[in-house]
C-alpha cells in the first residue's frame, strides 16, 4: 500500500502543460428529445488515470459513459480517444470496454465462456484464449468457479466475473458504471482497494461513474463533479474536499457548514465577512471574493474546535453558543452547536484519549473557534 | 397441502374434476370397447386401434395435420418472434399502438370470422384451396399467440446483455444469435408448442380454408361423427389425448425441475 501511495502522489499529468489528454470531451451536448442530459461539456482524462464521474442521479454521468462506449452519440461536439474522433464508430469497434451496473453476465454461459466471449469476437487463437481466461480467473480469484453459470455465484463473485470479462480484451479504457453499487458495505470497501490494485497492475485508464462520493474519494486520481449535465469541478479528491469551487460541490462532498454573509473588507490575502447576525469571520482563503459580494463561508466540521471555556483573548473567529445535540461515534464525537442567531454549526472532535466522560453535554455553553485558513469562501 | 379437508372442499373438487374429465374418461374407456355400439360396453378389446391404423382416410388426415402443424408452427414462430421484437424494441415508431392492437386482435376474433375472411381472400386472389391455404391460415391465427408469449419474455429481458455483447466486439447480428436468441429461446419454444397445439386441434378455420386432399384430422373426425360415432374415432381421439398429455406433462416436469435446481443453486451461491 505504501508504494502505491507514492506512485499516486507523483502521478499528476493534469498539472503538466505538455501532457496530451487521452480522452477528450470537446463541447459535448446530448439531448434526449427536449431533455438536455449533457450540456456543452468539456473534459480531459489522461492515460492511466483513475477518473471518477460523480453526481446525483440524472446529472448526465451515465450518458457520458454511454457516449464513450458508443451506445449513444453526442448531439453536438466531439469525443476524442487517443486523438481519434469516435463519432460514428459503433460500440463493437471501439477500443473501450464497459463493466455494467447490472453486470450483464450472459446467463446461458459459464464463467469461462463469459470471459472468453470478447476474445472470441477478436478471432484470437483458441490456446491464447484459454491462457488469457485462466489468467483472468486467477486475477479475480475465481479459478475454481470457471464452470459455473452466473446464477450459481454470489453477488461479489458475479461482480468479479463482470470485471474479468471487461478487462480480458485489455481495452485502452475501462468504463465502470456504478461498479460497486450492488454490493453490501463491507464487500464494497474491500473491492474498492481491489479495483485500485487491478488498475495499477494492468496499467489501464479507468473511468468510473458513481453517485457515492466516498467511493470516488477512495479510488479516483481525479473526480469530476457533475450537475444538470455540466461539470461543476474537476480536481483531486483532496482539492475537491478542501477547496470546493462552489456551494454545490461543497455540500455534495462530505459534511460542511455554510455561513452566508457579505464581504465587508478585502485585502490581498484576507477578507472580513459579516454574517446576517452580525458575527464576523476573518478568512485567508477568500479566492476572488471582492468587498460587497454575497458569499458563503464553508468550513468542514473537523476544522472547528469546540471548548467549554472561552478561548484565549485574541483568538480569531470565536463564536458562542450552546450544545444543541451531540453524537458519540466511538472514534469521534459530533457536536451540533446552536449559535446566537439560531444557526446550527456541526463540529467534530477526534476522541484521541480514552476519556469516557465528555466535559460537554446537552445545553452546555460552548465556544467554537477556527483558524482563518480553516475554511473557504465561495462566491458561486 | 395444508388446511383441513372439509366436506365442502372435497365435494367441490370432485365435482369440478368430474365436470372436466368425465367426458374424456368415458371416451377413453369406450375406445377399448369390444362392441361396435359406442354406448354399450361389450368387453375389453384393442381391435379398434388396429383397425384405426388400417383406416387410410384417418391416417392420411393425421399426416396432413402433422405437416400443417409443424410447418405453420415454425413459420408462425419466426413471424411472431419478429413482431414481438419490433413491438418491444422500437417503441417510438408511428402507429405502434395500432400495430400492437392489430397483432393481438386475432386472439379475440371469432374463428368463424377469421376463417371466412381468409376464405374470401384466397378466393379473391385465386388460390386453389388445399394444403397451402390451410397452412397459411394456421400461420395467421397462431402467429399472434407466439407474439404474446415471446413479448412477455422480452419485457423482462435485460438490454444491457446485448450492449455488453456489442461492447465486447460482437456486431448486432452476432449479438442477436449468440445472446438474445439463446436467452429468449425457452419462450420461443413454448410459443412453437402453443402454435403447434392450436394448429392440430383447429376445426373451424381449417374447414373454411381447406380443399380437397387437405383434410385435417379434426375435420375428418367431425365429418365421420356426423355419420355416427364409431369406436375407431374414440381410439383416434384417445391417441391424440395421449400425445398432448405426454407433451404437456413432460414440459411442465422439465420446467419444474429446472426451477427447483435454479433456486437450489442460487441459495448455495449466496451461502458460499
Amino acid at each position: 500500500m505504501n508504494s502505491l501511495g507514492s506512485i499516486r502522489r507523483s502521478f499528476a499529468p493534469w498539472n503538466d502543460p505538455n501532457a496530451k489528454p487521452y480522452i477528450a470531451f470537446e463541447n459535448v451536448t446530448k439531448k434526449f428529445g427536449d431533455f438536455t442530459a449533457v450540456n456543452n461539456l468539456s473534459l480531459s482524462i489522461f492515460e492511466k488515470e483513475f477518473f471518477a464521474l460523480l453526481g446525483a442521479s440524472g446529472c448526465g454521468k451515465s450518458t457520458l459513459l454511454r457516449m464513450l462506449a458508443g451506445f449513444d452519440e453526442p448531439t453536438a461536439g466531439r469525443i476524442l480517444l487517443d486523438g481519434q474522433d469516435l463519432r460514428g464508430i459503433p460500440p463493437y469497434r471501439r477500443p473501450v470496454n464497459m463493466m455494467f451496473q447490472s453486470y450483464a453476465l450472459f446467463p446461458h454461459m459459464t464463467v469461462e465462456q463469459n470471459i472468453a466471449f470478447g476474445l472470441k469476437q477478436e478471432g484470437m487463437p483458441k490456446p491464447d484464449i484459454e491462457q488469457r481466461v485462466a489468467d483472468m480467473l486467477k486475477l479475480v480469484k475465481l479459478t475454481q468457479f470457471a464452470k459455473r453459470k452466473p446464477h450459481q455465484l454470489s453477488g461479489g463473485q458475479r461482480q468479479r466475473v463482470a470485471l474479468a470479462r471487461s478487462v480480458a480484451k485489455r481495452p485502452k479504457v475501462l468504463l465502470l458504471d456504478e461498479p460497486l453499487g450492488a454490493l453490501d458495505k463491507k464487500l464494497r470497501e474491500e473491492t474498492q482497494f481491489e479495483l485500485m490494485d487491478l488498475q495499477q497492475t494492468l496499467g489501464l485508464t479507468f473511468v468510473v461513474v458513481t453517485h457515492d462520493q466516498e467511493e470516488a474519494m477512495t479510488m479516483a486520481d481525479r473526480i469530476a463533479i457533475l450537475d444538470k449535465g455540466e461539470v461543476m469541478q474537476v480536481a483531486t479528491p483532496a482539492e475537491v474536499y478542501e477547496a470546493p469551487g462552489s456551494r454545490y460541490v461543497a455540500s455534495f462532498v462530505g459534511n460542511i457548514n455554510m455561513l452566508e454573509g457579505t464581504v465587508a473588507e478585502r485585502t490581498e490575502n484576507r477578507a472580513r465577512i459579516t454574517g446576517a447576525s452580525g458575527a464576523e469571520i476573518v478568512v485567508e482563503n477568500a479566492g476572488d471574493a471582492a468587498a460587497g459580494n454575497t458569499v458563503a463561508f464553508a468550513i468542514r466540521p473537523e476544522k472547528i474546535k469546540v471548548s467549554s471555556r472561552p478561548p484565549a483573548q485574541g483568538t480569531a473567529n470565536v463564536m458562542e453558543g450552546e450544545i444543541y445535540d451531540l453524537a458519540y461515534l466511538g472514534d469521534m464525537t459530533v457536536y451540533h452547536v446552536r449559535l446566537a442567531d439560531g444557526q446550527v454549526l456541526k463540529a467534530s472532535a477526534l476522541n484521541s484519549s480514552r476519556v469516557t466522560e465528555d466535559p460537554l453535554t446537552w445545553n452546555d455553553r460552548a465556544w467554537v473557534s477556527f483558524a482563518p485558513d480553516a475554511g473557504v469562501v465561495l462566491t458561486r | 397441502m395444508s388446511g383441513n379437508w372439509s366436506r365442502f372442499n372435497i365435494a367441490s373438487i370432485v365435482l369440478g374434476f368430474a365436470f372436466l374429465y368425465l367426458p374424456i374418461v368415458l371416451l377413453v374407456i369406450f375406445s377399448f370397447n369390444e362392441s361396435k355400439l359406442v354406448t354399450v360396453w361389450g368387453g375389453f378389446s384393442t381391435k379398434w386401434y388396429v383397425s384405426l391404423f388400417h383406416n387410410q382416410g384417418l391416417m392420411d388426415a393425421a399426416w396432413v395435420t402433422l405437416r400443417v402443424g409443424v410447418i405453420s408452427a415454425t413459420v408462425a414462430t419466426v413471424l411472431g418472434t419478429l413482431a414481438a421484437l419490433a413491438l418491444t424494441r422500437y417503441t417510438r415508431f408511428r402507429g405502434r399502438i395500432l400495430f400492437s392492437g392489430m397483432v393481438f386482435a386475432p386472439l379475440v376474433m371469432p374463428e368463424v370470422i377469421t376463417g371466412l375472411s381468409l376464405l374470401l381472400l384466397f378466393v379473391a386472389v385465386g388460390f386453389d384451396r388445399g394444403f397451402l391455404t390451410v397452412t397459411l391460415a394456421h400461420i395467421t391465427f397462431s402467429m399472434c399467440f407466439v407474439a404474446v408469449v415471446v413479448q412477455s419474455r422480452l419485457m423482462t429481458f435485460d438490454r444491457s446483455l446485448e450492449e455488453a455483447a456489442m461492447d465486447l466486439g460482437a456486431p448486432p447480428v452476432k449479438t442477436f444469435f449468440q445472446i438474445t436468441l439463446p436467452v429468449i429461446l425457452p419462450a420461443i419454444v413454448s410459443g412453437w408448442m402453443l402454435a403447434f397445439t392450436l394448429s392440430i386441434d383447429d376445426l373451424v378455420i381449417s374447414s373454411f380454408t381447406s380443399g380437397p386432399g387437405a383434410t385435417t384430422l379434426p375435420m375428418k373426425i367431425y365429418s365421420q361423427v356426423r355419420l355416427g360415432v364409431t369406436p375407431e374415432i374414440n381410439a383416434a381421439c384417445t391417441l391424440m389425448i395421449a400425445v398432448v398429455a405426454v407433451g404437456v406433462i413432460a414440459a411442465s416436469v422439465a420446467n419444474k425441475r429446472r426451477e427447483v435446481q435454479r433456486a437450489r443453486d442460487e441459495q448455495a451461491a449466496q451461502r458460499g
